[in-house]
């Protein structure tokens, strides 16, 4: 044992130094996965709708549901608030508060736009007898639809719970580290978004 | 559908007083014991004021080693549940011939096989190696806890949520009767109007998502976290397999998780993915349970494949063999699980074309997992093999899952697979690797790390005991069933018109009992060795092992290590002691931890809660509760304080004990 | 047991099955020792690509136990080969990496041929391992509808239709159109040849062939609850003569299986007497494939034209009706069905017992019977 010890560059089996993680060091990578699992939720839902998206059992298909401008307002609404998310996130980037707040406001209310034309297009469609029950392809249209609407919700109810926070405590590292998963989180539904209207919307009244 | 709604039925939902099978007297009969021994439980903990002591140190606790251990009693405590289950099927089977009908009734047996599949799955295998890599994973890497300790805790107790539910589903209402994948129709709500498949389906729910969650913890932490030094070509096999099965973790089971969904709105709202009616299809969801399920077995070996290269390497007392090949072995069962899963229905018609590129993909897998096998045998050549019980265990996992591989590439070639396929053949397969590989492995995995946990070393006696009732007991139950399925006969039938399979059914219960044995005398084997853990005490190091865990004291301290190691080699602890490595008597600094918290406590029980409420169609309860969730999940974020130092005096005091300690020994 | 199926071209089988069969002739592996042409092929894929993995599983597992015998600690003559740091060599990861590989191209290559040659779906091109098929013989149609929990099979070529029995001629090939009426089953029978799933709204096919007269037993190979267990029908392989004559037999019964009949059928049950039909309705079959059966029902052919069409309107919305095939509580037995056997079991062979009866007692062909007669 001695002799190999001797032969052998002494090692350091310490660093002087504690190496220090950071708090909130994995909480990127994480929140990442996160969102990659969340992705894969949405692309069974995709594959979903791929497989049923057809099967109207004998009722209304596409052609025959979709309003496509409304559609596009609320596209735009949902990229708006995207856009918005951004410009608080430069303004968060420069420390300034107010301005942070202002511009997670403005994304709430575009989010709150969102929302509400899509309940209205849910509830159009349900008076009009074309709810989730009435074939596979609505099942699988509200479903994937819908999901994408809870998170937007989720995602409304965080904001609020954001802006209570950085209210309260300012933009310290911690409340700036929970909106970049918001940020990271907003635009993820934006991409899933942009997903959903050309591969429902676009695809299932153009084709 | 439903008429006019009494206030009862507004308060308590379809839950009455016939829900208790008041009818079944072996339900009966084990909810008394059930509740004697939980009264017992309960006693003798308010008695000696352990309440407080739980709460404080383990149920609230962040120390991924406490969350480790929990997790394992979770594993045990649904293992035997799940056994009875399979006892009781063996039972029902070796009895009901010659116009008998047994002793258990359809509503009854169906139950019980789909039960024990479930609980096997979700509630023994999935915790027993969750809890394995949460208290292996970050000593190996030198890690102080993982990457998010709150997220760990919530996790280990929605998986306990989950175990809840199954449980609550033997006393109140009913489980499944639909197998253990619950496949459409079937467990349609025409089909299965009644709480069963709701139970499994919540409890599966809220079990996922603490699964994912503590995939996602350990990815961050494997990658995070590691010690300076320790490249990914440097970690322990243990830690490779562990990442790889978390990383199918995180990328199965959210096919799980919206499948369930499907299922439930199907059950819940009137959809119709997978109706006869409407569109729908039930071979997808045939399809999205197997994309997941696949993947699922391979998270359940794969730590094991892991288990047995530390275990293999330390009692062989050599470097493993062909290290690099292991690893890229791992990763390439891990990209091509996702290319097999219709081998698990090829009898549902699909062209000849796509059959045999399933079936080959399956063989395919075979290779990395036969160049394991061999990495194992060739660490054994020119080694030094000490016969401890953990070296038993990977000796008999060697020559068993040979087997049980072999049979499964049998069932991979799709023109054999439609004669074997549902038979009793495929049950031998599968429980050939399942308890081959996974079980031989836990138990590999417990006499190994369990004087790490604990300080101290498991009885050997009650350990070969247990060891070879396990081996006869196996064979003998899982023998006639390949037996079996060679005579046509197949799965889940309860009753059996030909007489001649009868002594097949006989041997194989005589088989479960004697396994029953070798369960019973692991459980004496714990219960001795706590009881003279003095003279089995070990100081950190017992095995003469390979990897980092063994550096720390047995057990561990809270913080792991006084100082975070820097990493040379693969088998970093065997290169520290070869160069002499000195531990460091002072200098020691204050350490930063994680606190505990009762969020995740709080949390799971409400998630359960509302499974429970959904269940039971008891909506006000589950609207209230999933408010709570998120009220308490907001609230929990305005809780900033989420750390603390471990002074430097107490770490001085536990550092300078094992000083003591270790120069006892010498 | 004599082997006259065994295909010439495999000579390890001449030597293996007989080894595999001795300690066998008492029991009845049926698997291993089929009697249908597409059963014994399947046998012999099984116990060649078993032979095939022997090459590599026997000599890894004589290995382990070797090194671990050669290599233990307490054997000190081997003290001398001990090597910690010996981890790594070219030639033999060249090894550990290729022996597999190439047992499995080897067995790649065997499932390609075979999953093609013995797929379900394609039409048989030989009686047996020396028979080539007359290309003008056309298969025997079976259809075979899946039940809660029995079987129907209806013989369109024929006009009859039974439950519970199935009666093939020897030598013929037969073509099995295969369906369910609520859950999935499996179609197995295996003297005859492997099994394929039953779904309701699809049409399975299997084309097998029986080789030799035996009585046997079929039975649905995927849990499909409660009655599940119970889903045996009687399997009958029979020459020419034997055949024609059970042919008779069944239309000689009064009972026709119309809609009304079927769906009294339909209605889940246990046990079912075995029933013959001497006339049936012919597009019976496909309007079960098509979830029609019910009067007012539409059926899925019609509906999956529609939406090839993208839709029907905004205002089809509303017309639900005849949509719904699953109904509530589908799979709870009636009891006052269950009290009077002789409605789902019209013409029951054999002298009708009491009403209260047990069914199974009317049943020839399942039980214990069924295994003593065989062969």
């Amino acid at each position: 044992m001695s002799s190999a010890t001797a032969t052998m560059e002494p090692r350091a089996y310490h660093l002087p130094e504690e190496p220090h993680l950071h708090e909130g060091h994995s909480t990127m990578l994480g929140f990442w996965m996160y969102l990659m699992s969340d992705c894969l939720i949405f692309a069974i839902l995709f594959a979903t709708y791929a497989v049923l998206g057809g099967s109207f059992a004998g009722g209304p298909g596409p052609k025959d549901l979709f309003d496509l401008p409304l559609i596009a307002l609320n596209t735009a609404m949902l990229l708006f608030s995207s856009i918005t998310y951004g410009f608080a996130m430069l303004a968060m980037e420069k420390n300034k508060i107010s301005a942070t707040q202002g511009w997670l406001f403005v994304t709430l209310l575009f989010g709150g736009a969102f929302l509400f034309i899509e309940l209205y297009e849910f509830s159009h469609l349900i008076h009009e007898g074309a709810g989730p029950w009435r074939s596979a392809f609505l099942s699988a249209f509200f479903t994937l639809v819908g999901t994408h609407g809870l998170h937007v919700t989720f995602g409304s109810i965080w904001l609020i719970t954001l802006m209570v926070q950085v209210a309260k405590k300012g933009l310290i590292p911690a409340n700036k580290r929970r909106l970049m998963c918001l940020s990271m989180f907003w635009h993820f539904l934006d991409v899933i978004w942009i997903g959903v209207f050309t591969f429902v919307y676009l695809m299932g009244v153009l084709r | 559908m439903t008429g006019t709604l009494t206030t009862t039925q507004m308060i308590f939902g379809r839950l009455t007083w016939d829900s208790f099978p008041w009818h079944e007297p072996i339900v009966v009969a084990t909810f008394v014991a059930v509740v004697l021994g939980g009264a017992a439980v309960v006693g003798a903990l308010t008695y000696f004021r352990l309440w407080g002591y739980l709460w404080k140190e383990w149920f609230t606790s962040v120390d991924h080693k406490k969350i480790g251990i929990m997790y394992m009693v979770l594993g045990l405590i649904m293992f035997l549940r799940g056994f009875a289950d399979a006892i009781m099927m063996r039972l029902q089977q070796s009895l009901a011939f010659n116009g008998s009908e047994g002793y258990l009734n359809a509503h009854h047996y169906d139950q019980v096989f789909t039960a024990h599949g479930v609980i096997m799955i979700f509630f023994v295998a999935m915790p027993f190696i969750t809890g394995l890599m949460n208290y292996i994973v970050p000593l190996q890497i030198g890690a102080r806890d993982v990457s998010f300790p709150f997220l760990n805790n919530f996790s280990f107790w929605m998986t306990t949520g989950g175990a809840v539910l199954v449980m609550c589903s033997l006393f109140l209402g009913e489980f499944a009767q639909t197998g253990w994948l619950a496949y459409p129709p079937l467990s349609g709500i025409d089909y299965s109007p009644a709480t069963g498949v709701d139970y499994y389906i919540w409890a599966l729910q809220v079990a996922g998502v603490g699964t994912t969650l503590s995939g996602i913890n350990l990815i961050a932490t494997i990658v995070k976290m590691r010690a300076p030094g320790m490249s990914l070509m440097k970690m322990p096999v243990f830690t490779w397999t562990s990442l790889c099965a978390n990383i199918l973790i995180v990328a199965s089971f959210p096919i799980l998780t919206a499948t369930l969904v499907l299922l439930s709105l199907d059950r819940y709202a009137g959809t119709n993915f997978f109706t006869n009616d409407f569109g729908g299809n039930p071979m997808m969801y045939v399809n999205l349970i197997w994309i997941w399920g696949h993947p699922e077995v391979y998270i359940l070996i794969l730590p094991l494949f892991g288990v047995f290269s530390e275990v293999v390497s330390t009692f062989c007392g050599k470097r493993l063999f062909g290290y690099t090949s292991m690893v890229y072995a791992t990763c390439c069962i891990m990209v091509l699980s996702y290319l097999v899963w219709l081998h698990h229905f090829f009898t549902m018609g699909s062209g000849a074309s796509v059959n045999s590129f399933f079936g080959i993909t399956t063989m395919i897998i075979s290779i990395p997992t036969g160049a394991k096998l061999f990495n194992w045998l060739f660490t054994m050549y020119r080694g030094r093999i000490r016969f401890e019980l953990p070296m038993m265990w990977a000796i008999a996992f060697m020559l068993t899952f040979t087997i049980g591989g072999m049979t499964g590439v049998l069932l991979a070639v799709p023109p054999a697979d439609f004669v074997l396929h549902n038979s009793l053949f495929l049950i031998a397969h599968f429980h050939n690797v399942i308890i081959g590989g996974v079980l031989f492995g836990l138990f590999a995995a417990i006499n190994y790390w369990w004087p790490k946990a604990f300080g101290f070393k498991l009885n050997q006696f009650w350990g070969h005991v247990s060891f070879w009732c396990w081996q006869v007991g196996f064979w003998l139950a899982f023998g006639p069933l390949y037996v079996l399925g060679l005579m046509g006969v197949t799965r889940r039938m309860r009753v059996f018109d030909d007489p001649s399979l009868q002594i097949w059914f006989v041997i194989a219960a005589i088989g479960a009992v004697i396994i029953a044995a070798g369960i019973g005398a692991m459980l004496i084997q714990f219960a001795l060795s706590i009881w003279k853990r003095k003279e089995l005490a070990v100081e950190g190091d017992p095995w003469d092992g390979r990897t980092l865990e063994w550096a720390t004291s047995s057990p561990p301290p809270e913080y792991n290590f006084a100082f975070t190691p820097v990493v040379y080699d693969t088998d970093s602890w065997a290169d520290m002691k070869r160069n002499g490595y000195q531990r460091p008597l002072s200098g020691y600094k204050a350490i930063h931890m994680p606190s505990s918290t009762g969020t995740g406590v709080i949390l799971a029980a409400l998630a359960t809660l509302c499974g429970f409420a959904l269940i039971w169609y008891i909506w006000w309860l589950a609207g209230i509760s999933f408010i709570g969730i998120v009220a308490v999940a907001i609230g929990h974020t305005f809780n900033y304080k989420r750390d603390f130092y471990i002074p430097v005096e107490d770490v001085t005091r536990t550092e300078e004990e094992r000083t003591r300690i270790l120069a006892a020994g010498v | 047991m004599s082997q006259p199926n065994s295909p010439k071209w495999i000579p390890l089988l001449r030597w293996s099955a007989p080894i595999l069969a001795a300690p066998l002739a008492g029991c009845n592996w049926v698997v291993m020792n089929p009697s249908g042409d597409i059963a014994v092929q399947q046998r012999d894929l099984i116990l060649i690509s078993t032979a095939l993995m022997l090459l590599i599983v026997i000599p890894v597992m004589a290995l382990v136990v070797f090194f671990a015998m050669r290599y233990r600690a307490t054997n000190k003559s081997a003290d001398a080969d001990y090597d910690p740091d010996w981890d790594h060599s070219t030639k033999l990861e060249l090894l550990i990496w290729s022996a597999p590989l190439l047992i499995i191209i080897c067995l790649g290559a065997l499932t390609w041929v075979s999953t093609h040659k013995l797929d379900p779906y394609r039409p048989l091109d030989r009686i047996d391992a020396t028979t080539a098929i007359d290309p003008k013989v056309k298969p025997l149609t079976v259809e075979v509808v899946a039940l809660d929990w029995k079987w129907l099979f209806i013989y369109p070529e024929l006009g009859i239709a039974t439950v519970n029995e199935l009666a093939l001629p020897t030598n013929v090939p037969v073509r099995f159109d295969i369906t369910a009426s609520t859950v999935m089953n499996s179609f197995y029978v295996p003297e005859l040849a492997g099994q394929i799933y039953a779904m309701p709204g699809m049409k399975t096919q299997l084309h097998a062939v029986a080789n030799k007269p035996v009585t046997g037993t079929g039975f649905s190979a995927n849990y499909s609850g409660a009655g599940f267990t119970h889903m045996r029908f009687g399997y009958k392989a029979m020459d020419r003569a034997g055949f024609d004559a059970w042919v008779a037999k069944v239309k000689a019964s009064s009972t026709q299986l119309d809609r009304n009949v079927y769906l009294a059928l339909a209605k889940p049950s246990e046990k079912a007497p075995t029933a013959y039909f001497g006339a049936t309705d012919p597009k019976l079959f496909d309007a079960v494939v098509n979830l029609c059966p019910k009067p007012g029902q539409r059926c899925m052919g019609e509906l999956m034209h529609i939406n090839m069409m993208g839709g029907a309107g905004k205002e089809s919305a509303r017309e639900t009706e005849g949509l719904q095939y699953d109904f509530p509580d589908s799979h709870v037995i009636d009891q006052s069905d269950r009290n009077k056997g002789q409605e789902t079991a019209p013409d029951a062979p054999g002298a009708p017992g009491p009403h209260h009866e047990p069914a199974i007692d009317l049943n020839p062909h399942s039980g214990a019977d069924a295994h003593a007669q065989h062969r």
